[in-house]
């Protein structure tokens, strides 16, 4: 108890260093959780971006198709896979899918394309192309004939809604594929690779132009949460029914995606452990000075009987204190700058090149977590414990005739 | 079984290349209940030989032990702990904890016993009141005089109930007034409750008032008197 006492006066001997102190591991820990936040916020938006528009969570594809797509791999039977995807737990939705490279031509130009055949019905649920559409209509199985077609293509062909589009491919037996279709809608999803390369048209539409037969070349699905894709994709792997086809998640899918993110958080990652290191050296210093100063005291201390262990404690206990206030101040501080970021976001402004090409458009929402907000400060609170270990363990050396000499 | 026996001690000090032979094979014995007055010109060796026989410093050669326990033995927290249960100190400066009032500099002591709250206020203010310090219980070491700040480093000697006091030129910061009533105080715990004292002066007054008086001149004693 008079311990606690001592330790808590000790602090305030020297009002000011101690609060320059606690103010370096306050700031320290709030710049963590705030920039945890932001990391995790934007990797949790690009994820989502990406999944929402091109990849889903899940993807059932035929072995070897996504390492190297080709006409000819398909999923042969997708009512069966579709079966054993809505009685699977965790799923949310899906549908079947299939695309090819085409040559699309419009009056004046041709380009190389990709097209997908989609059902509209079941496409809603899962992806938001649909969401996206800028101009005209979005597929409908009543418009049989007609596609959508991103922004930048629409501009590269110089082609409108209502213009017509030759389409002009391989089949899946590998006659040749032609027909010409009625531009329905043009849709921007902000991702510049989607939006200047893919047609999408009715998967009935597909089915008949390229001679599938029936077959498709994904089911793409979704999970109820991003946290379950992992269980859930195992659980699909083990399925017999699935035993001849590759289930893949979104990591798979765009591996880019996973990279950019572990680029972006090792970078992180570095950048914090220096600002540790600099906080670290900031307490080393502060109790390295305060056992040199106090070193009389401490000789004094132990010739009325006070154990070195007692003493070290005293000075670990002021240390603690001193980490607490600064931690709960940075975690408080941080928090409440998150949470107003949360609402308001962030400007990306023109350092958005990344986000970009995921989807990602304008302002970045921090989201703050219990990781978020106790990862830093954690990692903080114990190489402070560490640091100040070093000059309080100095204090068992000490004989008490020597330190009691010392000014 | 003496309080104190001193065999054959030497302490070397060196100073870059300068060794100084602070004590050179000393050998001594004071039993249980004696009061015993150090006396030497400066540099002869009484803090050097007070600081080895409370455990501060090692000796470089010989054995010292306390009511019985050898300190060659013993750890640095094992004589901290007989410190604290057995011997009391007073410095010539009056090296107080400065964070803690005058009452807890004194109660801190049997804290570190186990004391109870209770009981450690009631002694500490009662031995604070004995030493002429009634009323001054809550002033830090900063806000007393020097001689005050003597007293309560007295009274923090004698609140454990040590066995043995070891005092280091105890009335050397004072005037004569609160030198005589300190040594009145020393005497009366000597008497009357047969604690041992073994204090170095230079003061003619302190060595009057000692029942055995030993003279130390360049590290070795140079004369033992029990009067
Ligand atoms: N830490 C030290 N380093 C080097 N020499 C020391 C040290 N402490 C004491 N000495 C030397 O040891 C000798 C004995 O010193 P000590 O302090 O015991 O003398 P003293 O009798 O207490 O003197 P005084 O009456 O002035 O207090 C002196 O010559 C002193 O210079
Ligand atoms: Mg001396």
């Amino acid at each position: 108890m008079n311990d606690l006492k001592l330790a808590w006066r000790n602090i305030w001997r020297h009002t000011r260093r101690s609060i320059l102190t606690m103010m370096a591991i306050g700031f320290a820990s709030l710049l963590l959780v705030f920039m945890l936040s932001f990391q995790f916020g934007s990797y949790e938006s690009m994820i989502d971006a990406s999944v929402k528009l091109s990849t889903g969570h899940l993807q059932v594809q035929a072995a070897g198709y996504n390492e190297k797509p080709e006409m000819r791999k398909v999923v042969p039977n997708p009512g069966v896979v579709m079966d054993i995807l809505s009685r699977t737990p965790g799923i949310e939705a899906f549908t079947a899918r299939s695309q090819t490279f085409v040559l699309a031509s419009s009056e004046d130009r041709t380009r190389g394309i990709m097209v997908m055949g989609v059902n509209p019905e079941t496409e809603k649920g899962v992806l938001s192309i649909a969401t996206l559409i800028r101009e005209g209509e979005y597929l409908s199985p009543r418009a049989p004939n007609t596609v959508i077609i991103g922004t930048l293509l629409a501009r590269r062909l110089k082609i409108g809604v209502g213009r017509e589009l030759t389409i002009l491919g391989q089949s899946r037996n590998g006659s040749i594929a032609a027909t010409v279709v009625t531009v329905g809608g043009i849709f921007k999803t902000g991702i510049d690779e989607v939006d200047r390369s893919t047609v999408q048209m009715l998967l009935s539409d597909f089915d008949a132009l390229f001679a599938m037969d029936g077959a498709v070349h994904a089911i793409v699905a979704t999970a109820r949460e991003l946290l379950q894709v992992g269980e859930v994709k195992k659980a699909l792997q083990n399925d017999p029914g699935l035993k001849d086809l590759a289930v893949l998640d979104w990591v798979d899918l765009s591996p880019g995606l996973k990279q950019s993110i572990q680029l972006d958080l090792v970078s992180g990652i570095i950048m914090y452990l220096i600002l540790i290191i600099v906080v670290a050296f900031s307490i080393m210093n502060t109790f390295l000075m305060a056992v040199f100063e106090r070193t009389r005291e401490f000789g004094v201390m132990m010739a009325i009987g006070t154990t070195p262990r007692r003493l070290v404690k005293v000075m670990l206990m002021e240390s603690m204190f001193m980490t607490g206030m600064g931690l709960l101040f940075g975690m408080l501080a941080g928090a409440a700058l998150t949470q107003y970021f949360a609402q308001v976001g962030i400007p990306m402004g023109g350092a958005a090149d990344l986000m970009a090409q995921y989807g990602i458009s304008g302002r970045i929402f921090p989201r703050l977590s219990w990781a978020t907000l106790l990862i830093g400060p954690a990692m903080i609170g114990v190489v402070t414990f560490l640091t100040a270990l070093v000059p309080a363990l100095r204090i068992p050396g000490l004989k008490p005739a020597d330190a009691m000499k010392a000014v | 079984m003496n309080a104190v026996t001193v065999s054959d001690v030497s302490k070397i000090y060196t100073q870059g290349d300068v060794k100084v032979m602070a004590l050179n094979k000393v050998s001594l014995k004071v039993d249980a209940g004696e009061f015993v007055a150090i006396a030497g010109p400066s540099g002869s060796g009484k803090t050097t030989l007070l600081n080895l026989i409370g455990g501060l410093d090692s000796p470089d050669t010989g054995h010292i032990s306390v009511n019985g326990k050898a300190f060659e033995k013993m750890s640095s927290g094992d004589l901290a702990e007989l410190r604290l249960t057995q011997i009391g100190f007073v410095f010539q400066s009056y090296n107080l904890i400065p964070v803690f009032t005058a009452e807890e500099n004194v109660e801190y002591i049997l804290q570190l016993q186990g004391v109870g709250k209770k009981e450690r206020k009631q002694r500490a203010r009662a031995m604070l009141d004995d030493v002429g310090l009634e009323g001054k219980y809550d002033r830090k070491p900063s806000q007393l005089s020097g001689g005050q700040q003597q007293r309560v480093a007295v009274a923090r000697s004698l609140v454990s109930n040590p066995t043995i006091i070891l005092a280091d030129e105890p009335t050397a910061n004072l005037d004569s007034v609160n030198g005589e009533s300190l040594l009145q105080t020393m005497r009366e715990m000597n008497e009357k409750h047969n604690v041992t004292f073994i204090f170095s002066t230079h003061d003619a007054m302190v060595m009057e008032a000692s029942k055995r008086l030993i003279t130390m001149k360049d590290g070795a004693i140079a004369g033992d008197q029990v009067k």
